[in-house]
């Protein structure tokens, strides 16, 4: 699969707090976490991006809270992947387990907002459209790449039942 | 074959003679945890899995404590899908208003986790249990939704990082100040999927009370579990209180560590976590001056008995500084009630403070202490990111229960000498 998308970039240690502050929390409704994606790092953010657009991040991307609304609101916003140098574990886990396409890619200084990305998730090959430029991500480990296939964890588990 | 204390519990759960670093494996969970926040995802993937019983209703615990009692109409919504589905499922383990309380102060407290086990548990500060000499780690609803049903996580074996601790500590510091040391040393990401086991002289006299404060903060260095070798001090804690069998394991002495430190505690000093990240730790002495509007002593890394006396010992015939709020939340009803039998409340009382019924309240920016724009807090919480106890541009100071209640007395931020 590939997709073509504009970046909206963030820095390093993004915490699951400025994902979707726990005020919002009261509910789990992926629309209403969507409304406050990335609200307490740019309150403008939802407005400003569209669908398809994709989310830059530094060094632990995720840290924090182990809530699931993080990776939801994500998604929900119409983002259609995140791109960072590293994954804090628990939003790695459940970007896989809830089907948010993310790349650990090392190069993501190179990137700036408004620039466009071209990422294929078959071969983890991204390129920089307005240079030109070809990055590689870091292979998506089997274990992983299959939960992807089986459509994410509960339908893989599904079998089991 | 050599095997750290967390390879062995994950081997045994796996039913494998030896992990190591990397392996992937299935493992048998023997505690699933969840709160009003997460479980009502978990359930409703539970539920669209077409499973009808969870795979054991003596190891499902559901504690709704992050916005009990209920904040809002939404959350009081929340929390009714998790008492529907307890009385569904006929759960042993249901902890409602009244019985609930923070569920990393609560579960270890009421014997349901044991040393020995493998515990999971959708909430990131699940590795608090490591202190018990548990493997205990946070997840997402989903991954806890498919152990609901299985009983089973997959789990990568992790890489373990050993920490030291010898010297004699200074007054006044505690497990508190030790792990803001280490994690201001190695960094938020500093222990990114691994483990990180803490032994030395110092942490063999720390007392139950430190180690789960310690291992409570392990994720704040991104690690996937913090652990403790049980030892006297485990057993006199659990025996008596522990509802199953458990079981003690240790890590062999030529096991194997990615990287091993070292710290001299006596040069440790009471710490200071600045905003907006754990990580940004410094000595007291160092911090400057810095007004402050409000102190919460509480939540699952201090707000246990032990953090109430210490709070009690410095505000002890004091006042607290005109137009600060300071909130004490005991975190359990145990602790409520032993706080107030032992006359602590009315220690509390008397400085001014306002004392909380259990609940995460303030630590998430959830209720009962909500920061205004431009306020500044010191709690004895374990997070200080962006917005997290209120508006983005309200300030959160970590800091352990004397250092937080001497702050109460000073109105700024300060160490328990400026008011002894
Ligand atoms: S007290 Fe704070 S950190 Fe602990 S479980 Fe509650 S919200 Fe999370």
């Amino acid at each position: 699969m590939k997709i073509q998308g504009k970046i909206w970039k963030f820095g390093d240690d993004v915490d699951t707090d400025l994902i979707i502050p726990a005020r919002y929390l009261n509910t789990s409704e992926p629309a209403e976490l969507a409304k406050h994606c990335m609200e307490d790092a740019d309150p403008d953010f939802v407005n400003k991006s569209s669908a398809g657009d994709i989310i830059i991040g530094g060094k632990n991307f995720g840290c924090g809270s182990s809530r699931e609304h993080a990776p939801i609101a994500i998604k929900a916003a119409g983002i259609s992947c995140v791109i960072a140098k590293s994954f804090a574990r628990i939003f790695y886990r459940n970007a896989f387990n809830m089907g948010l396409p993310i790349l650990e890619c090392d190069e993501t200084d190179r990137f700036e907002s408004g620039n466009s990305l071209s990422v294929d998730f078959d071969t983890g090959e991204i390129i920089l459209i307005e240079e030109d430029a070809k990055f590689i991500t870091k292979p998506i480990p089997p274990f992983m790449q299959e939960l992807v296939k089986s459509g994410g964890l509960m339908n893989h588990i599904a079998k089991q039942i | 074959m050599s095997m750290t204390i967390t390879e062995k519990i994950l081997a045994a759960h796996a039913d494998l003679d030896r992990v190591e670093p990397g392996d992937l494996i299935n493992a048998r969970v023997d505690i699933a945890l969840a709160n009003d926040i997460t479980a009502p995802i978990s359930i409703d993937r539970f539920e669209k899995s077409g499973a009808t019983k969870v795979f054991d209703k003596n190891a499902v615990i559901l504690v709704p404590d992050h916005f009990v009692p209920n904040k809002d109409i939404n959350s009081a919504m929340q929390a009714k899908v998790l008492r529907e589905f307890a009385k569904a499922q006929d759960l042993t383990y249901f902890y409602d208003a009244g019985e609930m309380g923070v569920e990393h102060a609560l579960l270890p407290e009421q014997g349901l986790v044991l040393p020995g086990d493998l515990i999971i548990g959708a909430d990131s500060h699940t590795c608090t249990y490591g202190g018990l000499g548990a493997f205990a780690t946070g997840m997402g609803s989903t991954d806890l939704a498919a152990a609901m049903v299985t009983g089973e996580v997959w789990l990568k074996v992790p890489e373990t990082m050993k920490f030291v601790f010898t010297g004699k500590l200074n007054p006044y510091v505690e497990g508190k100040d030790l792990i803001l040391y280490t994690i201001g040393d190695i960094g938020v990401d500093g222990a990114l999927y691994r483990s990180m086991e803490f032994t030395g002289s110092v942490i063999d006299n720390l007392g139950m009370a430190g180690r789960l404060t310690m291992a409570n903060m392990a994720i704040e260095a991104g690690a996937k579990n913090g652990i403790f070798i049980p030892d006297e001090a485990t057993e006199e804690y659990v025996s008596g209180r522990a509802k199953r069998e458990y079981k003690f394991y240790t890590s062999d002495e030529d096991a194997e560590y990615t990287l091993v430190k070292e710290y001299d505690v006596s040069n440790i000093e009471p710490q200071i976590a600045f905003p907006h990240l754990p990580e940004n730790s410094r000595g007291i002495s160092d911090v400057g001056e810095i007004a402050i509007d409000q102190v919460v002593i509480g939540s699952c890394t201090n707000g246990r008995i032990e953090d109430m006396r210490s709070a009690a010992s410095i505000l002890k015939g004091k006042k607290i500084a005109k137009g600060l709020r300071l909130i004490i939340i005991p975190a359990t009803p145990w602790i409520y009630r032993t706080a107030m039998d032992e006359g602590l409340f009315k220690i509390f009382l008397d400085a001014g403070a306002i004392i909380s019924p259990p609940t995460c309240g303030p630590c998430l920016g959830g209720h009962m202490g909500i920061l205004a724009k431009g306020e500044k807090a010191v709690a004895t919480t374990n997070r200080n990111f962006v917005g997290r106890m209120g508006h983005p541009e309200s300030e959160v100071y970590l800091a352990s229960p004397v250092v937080a209640a001497a702050s109460a007395v000073l109105g700024k931020i300060g160490g328990p000498d400026q008011v002894m």
